[in-house]
């Protein structure tokens, strides 16, 4: 098929970047979107020109690494789909596609649709761990962990940071990062030891890292490809609210 | 045997492994290592290349005991290296399940499934060390599935006999590597580990003979820069990705474990590449990467294809009596069960046959029409709902109403930098752990064991190891401007100028595909004397070629992808040469490797103990590789010949 | 230049305004936000049931207008209780618009970059970014136009402090149905900006699981229709004539 698409291209952080429209013919339905732009970009290094950087690696939806916004919908148009596991059977003939990075002002550009998510490791350096040095582990089965709550910590452990929450959300917030990871731990028992200081510790570093406050729009559970549910917000709110009264 | 393109050195031996009772050597050998006092491991820098399960775990824990580490990889993240990719799970000797498991067991299992190419000691100390992994990540707050009394659930995998596997979902490498990351995270707030992102190591820095630094690459800038420390730890992963389409992600490479081999240290059984049975087939020319079906598919589904050659109806046309289930017909006991090795050969054979199907007629069907005959769709749904979806996604077919099609992939690599029983490579001062080392897995790697030894060596074997090596530190401060710095960074400066200013017009995928190419025609899973030395002279042709002809855009000191890449290719035309020389050299069947002229009389693999076991340790050379070889004794387990008929 | 991205972890730490508070971080903003609206809400059902006696004639109504004057006497002095509902409303419209202010602008920093291509949104309260703060200033300006209306009566013709009904009746006059008109659409802002809000301050307060969210969300929609219908029914009645 062939479709027209137009892209951000930014060459650095500190030059401004414009969407650059590209034709782009005989794309096999069954490649897999990055395979077009691989496609792509093949074309661009023959003709000389730089190619679109973009972000990836394992290309099987659990690194977290892909990041396109596809048509203003992080990750495109599929639920539950990364951009890497969307295929181009999804477009027709003639279709015309935008690609844009993450927009979020904690998520500055690096080049064309590269952006920097190193706020999300900073916010986990800030309390998104159970402290278990080496070494110190008890035994396995000493505490057992009743099935449920074994299994939403692992629906919320699921998340593969990739940050197409903040970039659906209208207030660049990474609300639901913070409350998957902080789910995750509070759930178990292992992580009720530092549950409080993990929660404050954890929401101070996302607002100095210039993250927004979240509005429950639920913009970022639509786009999230792990299918992360507004659940873990309010549990990350809970939990913030009673270590901040403990706190006070 | 073939002498062509290497020479024999002399022999190498493992100098580190105690005697003694097998189930006593590690723990003598903790005792016998030296320590190093608390105080003193401030000074001591140690750099840590990698943040997969066994970089993370090696810097996180040496952070805690106190060493100041430097940590890196090449993704943006530390969470995204490619370990977050495993599925099915990680095995530990906890015998949980009372079904006889034990250490002792496990090590057997490993030491047979490795096809008798591994250590014995190595082994047993991974067996005896699993269960502490368990526990080590439970209290990491790892969400392992758990039963309804809320203890750890186990399964089988892989075709063992015992429930010795634990998971998390179908996500359990991403539950390891996040449980590893945090440790880790927690010690770069601590202060303890200097953590660097999108940097990737491009030489390794050796002064009088010791492992110093590393020469590394700022991604984003392009800036170049040097890393000075007391030891160097590479825990980069596997090289599956010299096949270009592999299950790796695409960022999988050799080139940190590739400059430590050309300054020196040891490749060894760089031919050991494991093929996995039940991947997504290739659908054209545009494909970057190949899909893993979890193996556990092979328990409810049944292969076959067509019997008539080229036959292209749709397989609900072709009746019962005109198809060929040919796992069934030629290994009635195990059946569809049959190890990797043997699933992954089978298909093969009948696709060379011409009974493949699907594009290219590269594809077997894996049929789950009796299954859900047998169990309903909604019990398979259940159990392989997430499977069939991410099948569909790919595919746009509907396993539900058509047999899905597998075709072997590359999926792991059993060879790499040869290290002891310490996890040091030849060259003092350089460790390496995970899939980067050759250590435990022999000629064939069981599922649910790389992520045990990745563990294994990053949380308690090199941190009790590598204080044996420190204890005579720190080293002589080194500046930046010492003669071997200097080099080394030359040495970068001059590939990466060659590249920008190779005047080419071909692109690094076009040359990385064609390697690709030859090397799954040639060396993957069947290999013969002749397909190898006509492999060696095409990879050295299309190496001639890619330094004239490849185009990179771009300049240095920006995010260049392209350059990036263009680094990893060229190594991988050394590395790709290097395994079909290997392979070549190793005219027994073994493993994974069937060799052409080393089978039985009914076309199975045939081992040559007499002659093979060893561990081929190959040193560079400029002009050919020199061989040094390790011999492999088996005081525990003797050595059988496999069968699954 | 050298972006050693992970080489930051440091100092946010130390840029982080010291002492921080947690009730100046985004959640706590949002928890005194959550917290001043649902102050509001109370006194809005209170205001709205209030609102009803407009049907019961003009001296009942005036009774209870009078009433909510000489709530507690001769205990408590004139005009005590609404004394404390206007301190208690300023405050939260206070609190609210003030963490408003901060959020919104927070919210600016964190999304400076539109995206090129706009997409319909699909998440379960969709807009609410744009209800809550466009209907909010919407909302706004109508309470500034209700006091002067009907609290001050600087714009109505009924000057006479003692007669609500009579304020009433004038307000909605038929002849002024622009007025009727103006106060429906902000009555819609309101149960539009309700129907968000009210789960909204219950999500960011309680933080329900799930299945509790669902019926959060139904519930705050059946209270937004309740009072956005006991507000309306009023200014209909009278400019239907059906109270006179
Ligand atoms: C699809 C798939 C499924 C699997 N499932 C299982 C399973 O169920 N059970 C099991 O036991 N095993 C499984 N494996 C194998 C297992 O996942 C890997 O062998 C293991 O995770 C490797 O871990 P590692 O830490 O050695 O390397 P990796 O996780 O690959 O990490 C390598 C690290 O090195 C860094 N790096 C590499 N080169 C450089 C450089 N030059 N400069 C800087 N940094 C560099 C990378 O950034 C990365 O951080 C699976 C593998 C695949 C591909
Ligand atoms: C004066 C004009 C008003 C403005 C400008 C305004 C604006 C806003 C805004 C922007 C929000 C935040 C939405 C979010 O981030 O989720 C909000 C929340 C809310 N508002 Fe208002 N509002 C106003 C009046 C009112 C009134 C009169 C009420 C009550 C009747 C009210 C009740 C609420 C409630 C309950 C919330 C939810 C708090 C939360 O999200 O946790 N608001 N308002
Ligand atoms: S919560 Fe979902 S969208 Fe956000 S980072 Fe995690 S996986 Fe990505
Ligand atoms: S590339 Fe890994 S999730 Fe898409």
């Amino acid at each position: 098929m062939k479709l027209s698409l137009r892209i951000w291209r930014q060459p650095d952080a500190d030059t401004k970047g414009q969407m650059v429209p590209y034709e782009i013919e005989g794309v096999s339905e069954d490649a897999s979107f990055l395979e077009m732009l691989d496609v792509l970009n093949e074309h661009l290094i023959a003709e000389g020109k730089d190619p679109v950087a973009f972000d990836h690696d394992c290309r099987e939806g659990i690194c977290g690494a892909c990041s396109l916004v596809i048509d203003g919908q992080p990750h495109g148009p599929q639920a539950a789909t990364t951009t890497c596991q969307l295929h181009m059977r999804r477009y027709k003939d003639g279709d015309s596609i935008d690609i844009e990075p993450w927009r979020a002002g904690a998520f500055p550009v690096i080049k064309d649709l590269v952006v920097d998510r190193s706020a999300f490791d900073r916010i986990i350096q800030a309390g998104g761990y159970i402290s278990a040095p080496t070494g110190t582990a008890p035994e396995a089965h000493s505490v057992p962990i009743p099935k449920q709550d074994a299994d939403a910590a692992f629906n919320a452990a699921a998340c593969i940071g990739c940050g197409a929450c903040v970039a659906a959300c209208p207030n660049g917030s990474g609300m639901l990062f913070m409350g998957a990871k902080v789910s995750h731990l509070s759930l178990m028992p292992q992580g009720q030891p530092e549950r409080r200081t993990r929660v404050l510790g954890m929401v101070a570093e996302h607002d100095a890292s210039g993250f927004g406050g979240c509005t429950n729009q639920g913009e970022c559970a639509a786009a999230c490809p792990k299918e992360i549910g507004l659940d873990v917000i309010g549990k990350l709110n809970r939990d913030f609210r009673k270590a901040a009264v403990r706190a006070a | 045997m073939s002498t062509d393109f290497y020479r024999e050195g002399a022999p190498v031996a493992d100098a580190k492994a105690p005697e003694g009772p097998i189930s006593e050597r590690w723990e003598q050998r903790r005792f016998s290592g030296r320590l190093v006092n608390p105080a003193n491991r401030r000074k001591l820098r140690v750099i840590v290349v990698g943040t997969g399960l066994a970089g993370a775990s090696a810097a996180a824990t040496l952070g805690e005991l106190g060493y100041r580490v430097a940590n890196y990889c090449f993704q943006d993240s530390a969470r995204r290296a490619h370990s977050i990719a495993a599925q099915g799970g990680i095995n530990a000797a906890k015998n949980y399940r009372n079904d006889g498991d034990s250490v002792h067991r496990l090590f057997y299992d490993t030491v047979k499934g490795g096809d008798f190419r591994s250590r014995e000691s190595n082994v047993h100390r991974l067996a005896e060390i699993s269960t502490e992994i368990i526990d080590q990540c439970v209290a990491q707050g790892v969400p392992f599935a758990r039963e309804y009394g809320g203890l750890l659930d186990n399964r089988s995998f892989g075709g063992a006999q015992v429930s010795r596997t634990f998971y998390a979902r179908g996500q359990t490498g991403q539950q390891l590597l996040l449980g590893a990351y945090q440790a880790l995270q927690r010690q770069v707030a601590a202060g303890t580990v200097d953590l660097h992102t999108r940097h990737e190591m491009l030489e390794l820095v050796i002064v009088e003979g010791k492992a110093r630094g590393i020469i590394v690459r700022d991604l984003v800038t392009g800036e170049i820069s040097t890393e000075l420390a007391d030891a160097v730890v590479l825990a980069t992963g596997g090289y599956g990705n010299v096949f270009f389409l592999s299950t790796n992600a695409k960022g999988c490479n050799v080139t940190a474990s590739w400059r430590a081999h050309r300054k020196g240290a040891y490749f060894a059984n760089p031919c050991y590449t494991q093929i996995h049975p039940t991947c997504i087939p290739q659908s054209g020319d545009h494909q970057s990467k190949l899909t893993l079906m979890s193996e556990s598919l092979r328990n409810d589904g049944r292969v076959w294809v067509p019997k008539a050659r080229g036959d292209d109806r749709h397989p609900a046309d072709i009746p019962e009596s005109e198809r060929d289930y040919y796992l069934e017909r030629r290994y009635p006991a195990f059946g569809n069960l049959v190890p990797r090795d043997i699933a992954s050969r089978a298909a093969k054979v009948v696709c060379d046959e011409g009974h493949g199907v699907g594009p290219g007629g590269l594809g077997v069907y894996l049929d789950f029409a009796d299954a859900i005959k047998r169990l309903g769709k909604k019990a398979v749904e259940a159990k392989y709902g997430n499977l069939f979806d991410m099948y569909d996604r790919i595919t746009g077919e509907n396993p539900y109403e058509r047999p899905m099609r597998i075709y072997p992939a590359v999926h792991y690599t059993m060879g790499g930098l040869w290290v002891d029983y310490d996890l040091s490579s030849n060259i003092p001062g350089l460790f390496v752990t995970g899939e980067a080392n050759f250590s435990d897995h022999g000629a064939n790697r069981l599922g649910a064991s790389a992520l045990m030894q990745g563990l294994s060596d990053g949380y308690f074997v090199l941190p009790n190891t590598i204080s044996d090596y420190l204890a005579d530190g720190p080293f002589e401060a080194l500046s930046e401007d010492h003669e071997a710095v200097v080099a080394a960074r030359k040495e970068v400066d001059d590939r990466i100028a060659f590249f920008l200013g190779n005047d080419g017009d071909r692109t690094v995928d076009s040359f990385h595909r064609e390697l690709g190419k030859i090397m799954w025609e040639y060396c993957g899973m069947e290999r013969s004397d002749e397909g190898l030395r006509k492999a060696i002279g095409l990879i050295r042709d299309l190496k001639d070629e890619f330094y004239k002809r490849v185009k990179v855009t771009g300049k240095a000191e920006e995010l260049n992808q392209q350059l990036e890449k263009a680094g990893r290719v060229a190594d991988f035309f050394e590395l790709g040469e290097l395994m079909c020389i290997d392979a070549l050299h190793r005219t027994e069947s073994c493993g994974g490797h069937f060799r052409a002229e080393s089978q039985t009389e009914e076309g199975e693999a045939k081992r040559d103990d007499e002659h093979f076991s060893y561990v081929a340790a190959w040193e560079f050379g400029v002009d050919e590789p020199v061989l040094h070889k390790e011999a492999l004794e088996f005081e525990y387990v003797h050595p059988t010949q496999r069968s699954y008929k | 230049m050298s972006t050693d991205l992970q080489s930051r972890t440091a100092a946010p730490k130390a840029a982080r305004p010291a002492p921080w508070k947690p009730w100046r971080s985004n959640i706590g903003l949002k928890i005194a936000m959550a917290v001043s609206g649902v102050l509001m809400v109370l006194f809005i059902i209170a205001h709205m049931a209030g609102n009803l006696h407009v049907f019961e004639g003009r001296e009942e109504m005036n009774a209870y207008a009078a009433g909510l004057r000489s709530f507690g006497a001769p205990l408590l002095p004139h005009e005590s209780l609404l004394w404390v509902m206007r301190i208690g409303l300023v405050a939260s419209i206070a609190v609210h618009i003030g963490a408003l202010i901060a959020l919104s602008r927070r919210a600016h920093h964190a999304r400076p970059v539109r995206y090129a291509h706009r997409h319909k949104a699909k998440g379960e309260s969709p807009n609410a970014y744009g209800i809550m703060r466009f209907g909010g200033i919407v909302i706004f300006l109508f309470v500034i136009w209700h006091l002067l209306d009907l609290t001050w009566r600087t714009v109505n013709p009924v000057k006479d402090a003692h007669d609500a009904y009579g304020a009433v009746m004038a307000t909605f006059d038929p002849d002024r149905w622009p007025v009727t008109v103006f106060y429906l659409l902000a009555l819609t802002a309101l149960g539009l900006h309700l129907r968000h809000g009210i789960w909204s301050a219950v999500q960011t307060i309680a933080g329900p699981n799930t299945k509790w969210r669902k019926r959060t969300q139904a519930i705050a929609l059946a209270v937004a229709v309740l009072i956005v219908a006991g507000f309306a029914i009023v200014p209909l009645a009278v400019t239907f004539g059906v109270v006179s």
